[in-house]
């Protein structure tokens, strides 16, 4: 079959508003989460899941949620690891101090705490944009970091300053293999994906365009700027919030404050930027590629220097995955902020028109 | 003319505003009146489009009342402005960029989505509804602008007067009481203009919609606008009937003093 949106005509609007509105995408998408559901327990083994596949699933909610404040409502943010913080270490104290708290209602919670803390520091966006606000949110970063550093309370006194969780539960079912540790995380970000697809194409999103693209004329349509931006900031952080829990409670199992540092922060925005700006699938391919390219970079560096004769240290190959990260965010931040979701896109415009040029 | 001009819907009390020390407007009354089409003519940089950025909030004079209907508006802030059925067009094109021309219209609608962030995200019952309600209203506005071709496309890829339509549009998606357009002809050739009176026209005629239209090309001017404020340097000069404003000596001057 072809790749043609020929005799798909739409008779109603709500076909037209579908989230696909080509059939081929719709089919293409529903057999990658089939795949990941069914074909991927089958054929990963202990370190896929635990290395990649799980890292990833985490991640890319995560780099999702940055998407949204970033790619769609224009914020910029350098403080996503401290909302991951915030969503793990609140879901740890909903575990601990509740009695009987089912899971998933503590990692929700972990993301609700997380989307309070997000309005409280998205408040600067209100006032200033660019590198100020970029700014503000990196003293979000570095608050939270010496909170769950000194605060004791939030680690609930442990004398290493680590925390742990075991004995994940999840209606009766004991999550302890990798695969199941897949399949808990894969629920979570298709229903994650879904949720934020529909607010993107919903006044929601709509909204969060427009302050990005033009805040004036936003305004003298109705917009607030206020509400835009700080729901922005919320949904966003909330969705950062639910990773971070995840990342702590079914990644690490057992964590200290330096696992969401700055670090992770740009790791984040890295991902939006190259996976490309306000786009769902970009978030995908943003965390599919940062997860990737070190293990790649480690298993194939190592053995071109060997056919060239050259050895090459673990340390040149971490110095070779920071300059192709920099360049590439260099490339894509001047020659197309839309990402590698935009070059698919323009792929995809190319296969729709095969093989005729225009 | 079949439209009835009804009482005044809009009272400018001696609007004064300042940039630091630039007075863009000097003790500026005029009204508008319901279902008129008004002209504000002036040369460049006379204070024209300050002065509709004061209609609707953006900036905040520093003397004067603003009387919507008989009542004094309290807050100058852009979205009381919208919310009391004021939108515009802008001088240099202001369209959001990043998205189509079907979702450019559609943030017009804002104001009249009432579902909430949860049933927008789940995507269920009333939020989807609503969705397609307001889709059906923008697409009779796509009609009406005869746009339909393009209403998938970014509006940043479009060609100037296309875009100028899809700023329209977007204007007219709030169903406005009173539409503000600044230069909507600017930089227009001579067919382009003419749908644009057109679509300006059957704005007026049919809904009724009070249009406040800043322009340089007389001719369209003397054509179309019921009433017409003359401003020069801040100040207001001249103020009537197309054909009086016209044979105003001050107005002559100040046209002929600033090279026209
Ligand atoms: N935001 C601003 N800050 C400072 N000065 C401003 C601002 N907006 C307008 N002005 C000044 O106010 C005066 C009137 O400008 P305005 O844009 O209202 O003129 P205009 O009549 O619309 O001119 P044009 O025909 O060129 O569009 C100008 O001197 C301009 O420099
Ligand atoms: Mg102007």
């Amino acid at each position: 079959m072809l790749y043609r949106e020929n005799g798909q005509f739409k008779t109603t609007y709500a076909a037209d508003q579908q989230i696909f509105t080509i059939t081929q995408d719709k089919w293409f998408v529903i057999a990658v989460i089939a795949f990941a559901f069914i074909g991927v327990p089958m054929i990963a083994d202990e370190y896929m899941f635990r290395a990649i596949l799980i890292p990833f699933l985490i991640l890319a909610l995560a780099a999702l949620g940055v998407n949204l404040l970033v790619g769609y409502c224009g914020q910029i943010t350098l403080g996503a690891g401290a909302f991951m913080a915030v969503g793990a270490y609140a879901a740890y104290n909903f575990q601990i101090r509740i009695d009987g708290m089912p899971l998933i209602a503590a990692v929700l919670l972990g993301g609700l705490t997380s989307a309070g803390i997000g309005i409280i520091f998205g408040i600067p966006s209100l006032r200033v944009r660019g590198l100020y606000l970029a700014v503000a949110t990196l003293a979000a970063q570095f608050f939270c970091d010496w909170a769950f550093l000194r605060i004791q309370w939030f680690t609930n006194n442990s004398s290493s300053g680590s925390v742990s969780i075991s004995n994940l539960q999840v209606f009766g079912w004991t999550i302890d293999a990798p695969v199941e540790k897949y399949l808990f995380c894969l629920v979570f970000i298709v229903l994650f994906a879904l949720l934020a697809k529909n607010l993107t194409r919903a006044t929601m999103g709509r909204q969060w365009m427009a302050i990005r693209d033009m805040d004036v004329a936003a305004e003298v349509i109705g917009i607030r700027p206020m509400y835009a931006k700080l729901s922005a900031f919320a949904v966003s952080s909330f969705f950062v919030g639910v990773a971070g829990a995840l990342w702590g409670f079914v990644h690490l199992g057992s964590w200290e404050p330096a696992a969401f540092s700055v670090d992770r922060s740009f790791q984040l925005l890295f991902m939006v930027i190259i996976g490309g700006m306000g786009s769902i699938f970009g978030s995908f391919i943003g965390a599919a590629f940062i997860v990737i390219l070190p293990i790649f970079l480690n298993q194939f560096l190592p053995a071109l220097g060997s056919i060239v004769g050259v050895t090459i240290s673990t340390a040149a190959v971490s110095h070779a995955e920071l300059i192709i990260f920099g360049s590439l965010i260099v490339f894509f931040l001047i020659v197309e902020p839309h990402g590698l979701a935009r070059l698919w896109a323009i792929a995809k415009e190319k296969l729709r028109l095969w093989p005729f040029p225009h | 003319m079949s439209r009835k001009i009804g009482d005044v819907i809009l009272d400018l009390q001696n609007i004064s505003l300042r940039f630091g020390g630039v007075k863009a407007l000097t003790d500026i009354s005029f009204d508008i009146r319901e279902h008129e089409v008004r002209a504000i003519i002036g040369p460049n940089g006379a204070g024209k489009s300050s002065m509709l950025n004061v209609i609707n909030g953006v900036y905040h004079p520093q003397d004067g009342k603003i009387m919507f209907r008989g009542v004094e508006r309290k807050k100058m802030e852009p979205h009381l402005a919208a919310k009391q059925g004021i939108s515009r067009t802008f001088q240099n094109i202001a369209l959001f960029k990043g998205m189509s021309v079907l979702d450019n219209i559609m943030t017009g609608r804002t104001l009249k989505i009432k579902s909430n962030l949860l049933l927008q995200a789940l995507w269920i019952g009333p939020a989807r509804n609503e969705e397609i309600a307001h889709r059906r209203k923008v697409e009779e506005i796509i009609d009406f602008l005869e746009i339909q071709h393009i209403r998938k496309t970014p509006v940043g890829r479009l060609p100037y007067g296309l875009q100028k339509r899809v700023d329209l549009g977007r204007a007219l998606a709030m169903e406005p009481q009173i539409l503000l357009l600044d230069e909507p002809m600017a930089g227009m050739n001579v067919e382009e203009k003419q749908d644009m009176c057109r679509f300006i026209l059957d704005v007026n005629d049919h809904f009724g919609t009070t249009i406040v239209l800043i322009e340089h090309d007389m001719g369209v001017v003397m054509d179309i606008s019921d009433r017409v404020v003359v401003l020069d340097y801040g100040k207001k000069i001249g103020d009537g009937l197309p054909d009086e404003v016209r044979a105003s000596p001050e107005v002559i001057k100040a046209y002929l003093g600033a090279g026209h």
